[in-house]
């Protein structure tokens, strides 16, 4: 018995010690701004070393001991319950004997709550048509990310490259992917080259993934597939509509440029969209 | 020391009787009941890591050119966010030792309500009286599951970039005000310019401090009302019986908070989470493959996976497809969370006051619809990394779609029928709480006797 007793208290010193070994070690870890591993060792150590102590304590140091509440009665006797709705309506009462000045305050006070809400107006600009239009215009060239200007043969067949209007690189609105399709496939095409939006029309990703073999566009983070052979036509997952094609033309010098903006918004939809 | 101050305070305030009973307060021994305590220890651990990232983040879109330790990165273009993100990793001491524990002790947070949700939710803990704190409850599982959303967007590396850009579509799709909400919210142009600044304000201040105020709400009311517990000798309607606060409960729930802490940092230090550097920064053109949200945004994320393809075209106005999947199901899952206790009450016409608990076993329909609700959630959850298990198992994606679908809809409903029949089984059969208990006595000569009690 006394020797259990003994093991135990020995455990939960034990505990302890570790948390000291492990609180110095963070510190030592950490002046010597060694790997975080280290350092986390340390205060895992540390912290390990209390938990042990308090179970040990809890379970074996202390008695078991349980004690009863009883719990609060509610609700509270009749009487109180009265006296309590009493000075309410009392209160109330003397606070509403002129009418005409509570419907006053009423007033005041829902103006005033619709005057607060006001400076929220300040948090960003109204909706205007920016979700209708991107850059693209007519006679915009495309430009890579990288800043380079795509010419008309950069592409070979089954090629991809995501494009913005001339110096708008990383505008999200406007960002397309430009493809070359194969020899008879697909329509609309510019001698082979076609181009979408690459904004998913589901959730706003980008659509960034391209299988060649059967021409499927496909959205990595919700799996919408689009079929580039025609129109971008949803084939699977989740977007309920097709990615926009952007008209293309070749300029006289040899580059690609559009030839107007999207003939629909780009990306997912809108309340204003019809 | 410490008794000379609880006489000089009960000297000016009258604290002596108050103090008296709480330090005896009893909490019943039961080892669910701890489990809420897990998150308000998490809770204590994010305020502390957080506070000290906080000293080194900065909220900011503005453009940088990183030239830091890391050397794969040195040199690209990134936002003064990410760039700082990568400075408390790699130059702050501690640093990444701090935010990865940050990390943990989110995720941690948030499963901990889960579970503790799941303990009130079988047990009927959320009857009356408690129909309140439950309340209270979803709305602080709600609050950490945008808190830990708003934390894992603000460093602005590709993998946050994208989830903000769902979020942004998502609010872009509500009916009437969405458009307006988008606006207000990113300053209508993306990529945002002002989006970190005040993803920043509500999860370094807004946020936790609601969540505070809901901690301490929920904390008030359980001391109030007093703890459940489960049908036993002694227990009744009217009494707790367990070990008092001070000191059994007391170095208990220091033992858990010990190992809470403990837990969170070995996962700091040894199990790496959101490598941001990995990602690089967010460039709106770029995505990268798999991408997966933490794990509490994973049913919404499934959702938006396996939700039908429709949009719904209406005088010239459009709801489309996020709709479905990112504002009218969290919409119902909350909905029918707040309403449940008072839907239960109805249902079964138990209005009255309970403190003593049921088992899972004693309402086999309230086990059967918790554990449906559970497998719902679950096939979200899971239909949520569709794409990596369509890889691992050599299926076409579409086939994991419509299994998903099939799963989301089939799975409750034989989670129900299976819960429940073996509920209603074990009910049949009783259990501890039913078996008598009777107290042994060695007589002097050697023989026993048998005495009830309870």
């Amino acid at each position: 018995m006394t020797n259990q007793a003994a093991i135990r208290e020995r455990a939960v010193a034990a505990g302890l010690i570790l948390s000291m070994i492990g609180g110095v070690a963070f510190m030592i870890a950490y002046a010597k701004q060694a790997a975080i591993q280290w350092q986390g060792l340390g205060l895992c150590a540390a912290f390990a070393g209390l938990l042990i102590a308090a179970l040990g304590w809890a379970r074996w140091v202390l008695p078991y001991e349980q004690v009863v509440d009883l719990r609060d009665t509610y609700p509270q006797p009749e009487e109180e319950r009265e006296q309590m709705v009493e000075a309410y309506e009392h209160g109330m009462a003397e606070l509403t004997r002129r009418r005409w000045l509570v419907r006053l305050l009423y007033g005041a006070a829902g103006i005033l709550g619709l005057a607060a809400l006001f400076p929220v107006g300040s948090l960003g600009p109204q909706p205007d048509d920016t979700l209708f239009h991107t850059r693209w215009k007519r006679g915009v060239r495309l430009q890579r990310a990288d800043g380079a200007l795509v010419k008309e043969d950069d592409l070979n067949v089954d090629g991809i490259i995501t494009v913005f209007p001339e110096g708008s690189i990383g505008d999200s609105q406007s960002m397309t992917v430009l493809l070359r399709l194969p020899d008879g496939v697909g329509k609309n095409t510019l001698g082979g080259l076609i181009a979408y939006s690459k904004m998913c029309t589901h959730a706003g990703c980008p659509v960034a993934l391209y299988r060649a073999a059967d021409q499927r566009l496909v959205c990595p983070c919700h799996q919408s597939a689009f079929d580039a052979a025609n129109d971008a036509q949803v084939i699977d997952g989740p977007a309920d509509h097709a990615l926009p094609r952007l008209p293309l033309q070749i300029s006289s010098d040899g580059f690609v440029e559009a030839a107007g903006d999207f003939p629909s918004p780009v990306g997912p939809g809108f309340w204003e969209e019809r | 020391m410490i008794q000379r101050l609880l006489l000089w305070a009960d000297d000016r305030f009258g604290t002596a009787r108050f103090l008296h009973h709480a330090l005896k307060k009893a909490f019943p021994d039961h080892w669910s009941f701890m489990l809420g305590e897990i998150n308000i220890y998490a809770f204590i651990v994010l305020l502390a890591t957080g506070t000290f990232l906080a000293l080194w983040f900065v909220p900011a879109h503005t453009n940088v050119v990183y030239d830091g330790p890391y050397t794969f990165l040195r040199g690209d273009r990134m936002s003064q966010a990410y760039d700082s993100v990568l400075h408390i990793s790699f130059a702050v001491n501690a640093g990444l030792l701090i935010r990865q524990i940050h990390h943990w002790a989110a995720n941690i947070f948030v499963a901990g309500i889960v579970v503790h949700m799941g303990r009130i939710f079988f047990t009927a803990a959320f009857r009356n009286p408690r129909e309140l704190n439950w309340i209270i409850g979803v709305l602080l599982l709600f609050a950490a599951m945008f808190e830990g959303f708003t934390g894992y967007s603000m460093p602005d590396d590709l993998l946050s970039g994208i989830g903000l850009r769902i979020a942004d579509s998502i609010l872009q799709s509500v009916p009437f005000i969405g458009t307006w909400a988008m606006f207000f919210l990113t300053g209508g142009v993306w990529p945002p310019e002002i989006l970190i600044q005040r993803l920043f304000v509500l999860h370094v201040f807004i946020m936790p401090a609601l969540i505070t105020l809901g901690i301490t709400v929920h904390l008030m009311i359980l001391w109030r009302q007093k703890h459940t517990q489960f049908p036993g000798p002694r227990r009744t309607e009217e009494n707790v019986v367990g070990s008092p606060l001070f000191p059994t409960y007391t170095v208990k729930s220091l033992a858990l908070q010990m190992g809470v802490i403990a837990m969170c940092c070995a996962l700091g230090a040894f199990v790496q989470i959101n490598p941001v550097w990995l990602w690089g920064p967010y460039q709106t053109w770029r995505a990268i493959s798999p991408a997966q949200p933490d794990w509490y945004i994973g049913w919404l994320e499934g959702a938006l996976r396996i939700e039908p393809h429709w949009a719904i075209h209406l005088f010239g106005h459009m709801i489309p497809s996020p709709f479905w999947a990112g504002v009218l199901l969290p919409g119902v899952v909350m909905l029918a969370l707040l309403v449940y206790p008072f839907a239960e009450a109805k249902l079964r016409g138990d209005t009255g006051a309970h403190h003593l608990l049921n088992r899972p076993r004693d309402v086999p329909a309230r086990t059967g619809f918790g554990v449906a609700a559970f497998v719902f959630m679950l096939a979200l959850f899971l239909a949520g990394s569709d794409d990596v298990q369509a890889r691992y198992l050599h299926l076409p994606i579409n086939d994991m779609v419509l299994g998903y679908r099939i799963f989301s809809i089939a799975g409750p409903v034989i989670a129900f029928w299976i819960s429940y029949s073996l509920a209603a089984e074990l009910k049949k059969r009783g259990g501890v709480h039913e078996s008598e208990r009777v107290r042994l006595t060695r007589t002097p000569e050697g023989g026993y006797e048998e005495e009830p009690i309870g």
